[in-house]
């Protein structure tokens, strides 16, 4: 024990460790931050009335950042409400098939979202299953607004109940007992109860579903029709833009989406560092009860 | 728990019965439509739309990229999550919250960017492009994008695993005459294979059915560098809606494989490691 520095086992020779950072920041770089960068370096490339005046001065681009910011708030509410119920389901009580579910809730992960879109044109579409009785009614839903949201609720279907299930589960259900026992109703149980234990867990998956949602491309492609000003979203014009050349076009769009992602990004840090400061605070204070 | 939650605690048919039927209409109704169209389709024509030359060609480009990405992405992430748990450096924390990015870009974004890169006159393209590199339009490329998307699967699968070893295998090992080097590969790397495993299917997974981003970057020329995904799409567009289930059909039994598969090997792998 004379020199822990130079005999202990887990450290690698310098010459390793700083070989094996400078690659692993090659690979960040190369694969992550030299395309971020881009993205904005090409956006604001031709200085910021340019750009401002790319988002602005297209009624057609406008018009996707409209239909992305109805789209997926609508998709984001659809699975907030199923993501809680299936998490109360699921982590609250037993019953047959309950392993069975938890799986097929992951299900549209596995799915090509070009499948996902398609599913639904088979189903909504003009040949599709409903098509005819949709015309009767005269009522669109492919080629229409929701389309777009089907496809975009099946695509981030998983996220809130995929972080709600573990979470509840872990949490348990003691509580909650204790606060039916004592007479709570069931939206009071809810919403003194489990939802201040659950709020963080919530904004984590609420973030992640409004990052998937907003972004999505394949699914929604192919129910939109690509009926400029009508049913594009945000990343659908970015495609169209950059098929008609307008680069600095696709970019500016691209540089809103990308400022998203980052934005996502800082939110879900900063929870997993507060979560990982608030299990270290509640081990300090178990182990100084147990001192006490 | 049973017994007690159900008197106890309300809402259990309600949660339930919303949770089924949703699932049931926005997710199972659909998918079987898709397989109870492509059974409208008889046999042979089924066949005659999955095993056009094209559509092989397709097939073998998809799961051929994916598994080179997911397998590159296994080699990429084991260095990153090496160095982000092991070693401190300056910005650890930002490069650390860098790898989700793929997670959280939109994949229209990353297409785009991916294919200005590796142009001729793009960053990296300018000098990639004079070694005989083509990085854009190529299959290349859509291995690098597959990459992009799959990335942080494995180091996020094997951070914890990493961070759960206990010092006292490695003391050991070093304690019985084992060399640094013997260490990791003999001692460290083996009880990483479960996670592995686990990295490399979900990036693989995620590889199959990716469209966004390949869109971008891949020219999508049949036989050379179309996947099966904008195969689908291009079916679709000539109202081909029987051949375009036909091939979606493929493309779902391939990935539901690939679900079980890493179900099973996930069962296995925590039977004999654990």
């Amino acid at each position: 024990m004379s020199t822990p520095e130079k005999t202990n086992p887990r450290s690698d020779p310098r010459w390793v460790r700083v070989a094996l950072i400078a690659a692993a920041l090659g690979v960040i770089g190369v694969l992550i931050v030299i395309p971020l960068v881009d993205v904005f370096v090409e956006a604001f490339g031709r200085g910021l009335g340019a750009y401002w005046q790319t988002l602005t001065g297209d009624a057609d681009t406008q018009a996707a950042i409209r239909l992305t910011l109805t789209v997926a708030p609508i998709a984001l509410a659809l699975n907030l409400i199923f993501g809680i119920a299936a998490a109360w389901a699921i982590s609250r009580f037993r019953f047959p098939g309950r392993t069975l579910l938890t799986a097929l809730i992951d299900l549209p992960f596995s799915v090509s979202p070009v499948v996902a879109g398609l599913i639904f044109v088979l189903i909504f579409g003009l040949q599709g299953y409903l098509g005819p009785w949709l015309r009767a009614h005269d009522w669109r839903i492919i080629f229409a607004t929701p389309g777009l949201v089907l496809a975009t609720t099946f695509v981030t279907f998983p996220f809130i109940a995929r972080e709600l299930i573990p979470l509840m589960e872990a949490i348990g259900a003691d509580e909650e007992i204790a606060a039916a026992s004592l007479g709570a109703s069931g939206w009071q149980l809810f919403r003194r109860v489990t939802l201040p234990n659950i709020k963080w867990g919530l904004v984590y998956g609420i973030i992640l579903c409004n990052a998937r949602a907003m972004g999505e491309f394949g699914a929604v492609y192919v129910v939109s029709g690509h009926i400029t000003g009508r049913t594009d979203t945000m990343p659908l014009r970015v495609e169209k833009l950059f098929q008609e050349y307008n680069t600095p076009g696709a970019f500016a769009v691209a540089s809103l989406l990308a400022s998203l992602a980052l934005v996502t990004l800082a939110v879900k840090t900063a929870l997993e560092w507060k979560t990982r400061r608030d299990l270290a605070e509640a081990a300090r204070l178990r182990s100084e009860g147990d001192a006490a | 728990m049973n017994d007690v939650n159900r008197r106890v605690l309300p809402g259990f048919r309600l949660s339930l019965g919303y949770t089924l039927a949703y699932l049931g209409v926005l997710v199972l109704v659909p998918l079987a439509a898709c397989f109870s169209k492509a059974a409208t389709l008889p046999f042979d024509r089924f066949w005659a739309a999955v095993s056009t030359e094209r559509a092989i060609a397709a097939y073998e480009l998809t799961v051929g990229a994916s598994l080179v990405s997911a397998a590159i992405n296994v080699v990429l992430g084991v260095l990153v999550a090496w160095v982000l748990v092991r070693y401190e450096f300056p910005l650890k924390r930002l490069v650390d919250s860098l790898v989700d990015l793929p997670f959280a870009l939109p994949t229209a974004v990353a297409g785009l960017v991916y294919s200005s890169l590796y142009v001729e006159s793009g960053w990296l393209g300018r000098f990639l492009v004079p070694l005989g590199i083509q990085a854009a339009y190529s299959r290349l490329a859509i291995v690098l994008v597959l990459v992009f998307v799959g990335f942080p699967f494995v180091v996020r699968t094997l951070e914890p695993v990493l961070e759960r070893i206990d010092a006292d295998i490695e003391e050991a090992a070093a304690c019985l005459g084992a060399t640094r080097l013997q260490t990791v590969t003999r001692v460290i790397f083996p009880s990483l294979y479960p996670a592995l495993v686990t990295g490399f299917a979900l990036s693989f997974a995620r590889a199959l059915g990716e469209y966004g981003s390949v869109v971008f970057v891949s020219g999508n020329m049949p036989y050379k560098t179309e996947i099966a995904p904008v195969l689908i799409v291009a079916r679709l567009e000539e109202f081909a809606y029987a051949e375009a289930t036909a091939i979606a059909v493929v493309l779902l039994v391939i990935s539901f494989s690939v679900l079980v598969v890493v179900n099973l090997l996930e069962r296995w792998s925590k039977r004999v490691y654990a």
